[in-house]
């Protein structure tokens, strides 16, 4: 058995220096793929994600399209070089539950009644895993749809709250999600303040829930403009240029 | 939309998915919805759904969309691929979602399945200028080619463009494509689907022509855009 690590240090901040209601750093890019409608590369920390999303488009095979609305169909994959130890490329229980919780999240944004027996197909794919996955890889694939021009309520952006060692910490990562006591992966839309996603695995008071919500809420607004800014910006460079 | 707008964003300023575009200050009625229009209402906010470029006119906002696939209407000029020919039927690739068939009735007059022979007329692989004649959503659309223009391309070249550049190519009450056509002398079609049909004398000016389009696709969203592509034909044609 490994000694559990010090997650709280003395001057009250985190294994890896980070104050409690700190975002790991944040990298975000769109438009990365050719061949894909929508694209997008998230990093939060050293969790690496690319999301690719195409559509509306024919569905194959035919008998699963929908009269009335598109199909969405999103993948969930975890790169077999992603952890430490090699992952079977094969999709995993977990791999299948995260594709349904963030297709759902996306289907509740995207307006699939304009675009009847169709699909619309999201890839996540994450490359290195250090720790909320799911919440990056919803923010991309949230990226990725806009890059694509789909119309959608709102962007959703991905964020996970943690109780360590008894605080309440934002944006957890691998350590902290494996010796914590809680782990809540939320996915907010900001514009019209809905909660697209919410999980929760360990245990929380009632009260230490309200608190993780409204830290949870705050920190999403950070990644969300952030996100506002990726898409802005794309466009802004080739005016520059 | 009879009510008054608190609007929020300047025009021809970029939007995203989720941005408040105009606050709804005074309800009359309930504003409608249109799919059209990109935006949609959500409590008293006009919020758009697309990555796009607002357009502010009087009272009214809409979001013209930088990104996505073409959606089919009824009544637009499409140009087609044939990608297969039935007994009755060719099948044409529209770059939409669905796929759309043009009935053999279309182009031969009397026509019987028994007696001619659907490849003499268009083959796999030949471009069509065609009109969309039924679309409803729950079955694949219709083409027609009966009207001024239509039918089979067998001149001149076709290009991909991203259907959602087509407004700009062709520019406000066609100014982008007039100029084109001006100062080239070549024939232009834009159709909606995002395909063009370049007819011109020259291989020069054709690849001239190619060349103006590509740059009006990439600077889509700029500023003062035909002043700049009238720039670039005095240089290429001079």
């Amino acid at each position: 058995m490994i000694e559990k690590p010090v997650l709280i240090r003395d001057d009250g901040l985190r294994h890896d220096g980070r104050r409690p209601d700190e975002l790991r750093p944040i990298k975000m890019q769109v438009g990365i793929l050719k061949n894909a409608d929508g694209s997008a590369y998230v990093e939060y920390g050293k969790t690496k994600v690319v999301a690719a999303v195409y559509g509306p488009r024919e569905v194959h095979p035919r008998h699963l399209a929908l009269p009335d609305r598109a199909l969405i169909r999103c993948r969930y994959h975890m790169a077999p070089f992603s952890t430490s130890d090699r992952k079977s490329p094969a999709p995993s229980r977990r791999e299948i539950e995260l594709s349904k919780v963030i297709r759902e999240a996306l289907e509740a944004v995207i307006f699939s009644e304009l675009f009847p027996r169709t699909s619309i197909d999201i890839f996540i794919e994450v490359l290195q895993a250090d720790g909320g996955t799911r919440t990056t890889g919803l923010t991309a694939a949230s990226l990725a749809l806009a890059d694509a021009g789909i119309p959608m309520r709102d962007l959703i952006a991905g964020v996970a709250v943690g109780k360590v060692d008894g605080v309440l910490v934002l944006d957890i990562d691998e350590l902290e999600d494996e010796y914590g006591e809680a782990d809540m992966p939320i996915g907010y839309a900001a514009s019209i303040d809905e909660i697209m996603l919410l999980q929760l695995n360990g245990v929380l008071t009632l009260e230490e829930f309200r608190r993780a919500i409204e830290l949870a809420k705050e920190g999403a607004r950070k990644i969300y403009d952030q996100m506002k800014k990726t898409l802005h910006d794309k466009y802004l460079k080739i005016i520059e240029k | 939309m009879s009510s008054q707008l608190k609007i929020l964003v300047a025009d021809r300023q970029i939007v995203r998915p989720g941005d408040i575009l105009a606050v709804v200050e005074q309800k009359i009625q309930r504003p409608s919805y249109n799919p059209e229009k990109h935006v949609y209402i959500y409590e008293d906010k006009i919020i758009s759904t697309v990555l796009g470029l607002a357009s502010v006119n009087d009272n009214d906002i809409s979001v013209i969309p930088l990104e996505g696939r073409y959606f089919p209407r009824v009544g637009d000029t499409i140009i087609g691929l044939v990608v297969g020919v039935g007994i009755t039927n060719w099948l044409l690739d529209i770059r939409a979602p669905y796929k759309a068939v043009l009935n053999a009735g279309e182009v031969i007059e009397n026509f019987s399945p028994i007696t001619t022979n659907l490849r003499d007329y268009i083959d796999v692989g030949d471009y069509i200028v065609a009109k969309i004649a039924v679309f409803d959503r729950t079955r694949d659309l219709l083409l027609t080619v009966k009207g001024k223009g239509l039918g089979k391309i067998t001149e001149g070249i076709v290009i991909e463009i991203e259907p959602s550049r087509v407004p700009r190519v062709i520019g406000k009450k066609g100014s982008m494509l007039n100029l084109l056509t001006s100062k080239t002398g070549c024939n232009i079609l834009v159709a909606q689907n995002g395909v063009v049909w370049v007819r011109c004398k020259d291989e020069r000016s054709s690849e001239v022509v190619v060349r103006a389009i590509r740059l009006i696709e990439s600077r889509a969203h700029m500023r003062g855009l035909t002043e700049h592509v009238r720039m670039f034909l005095d240089k290429e044609l001079a």
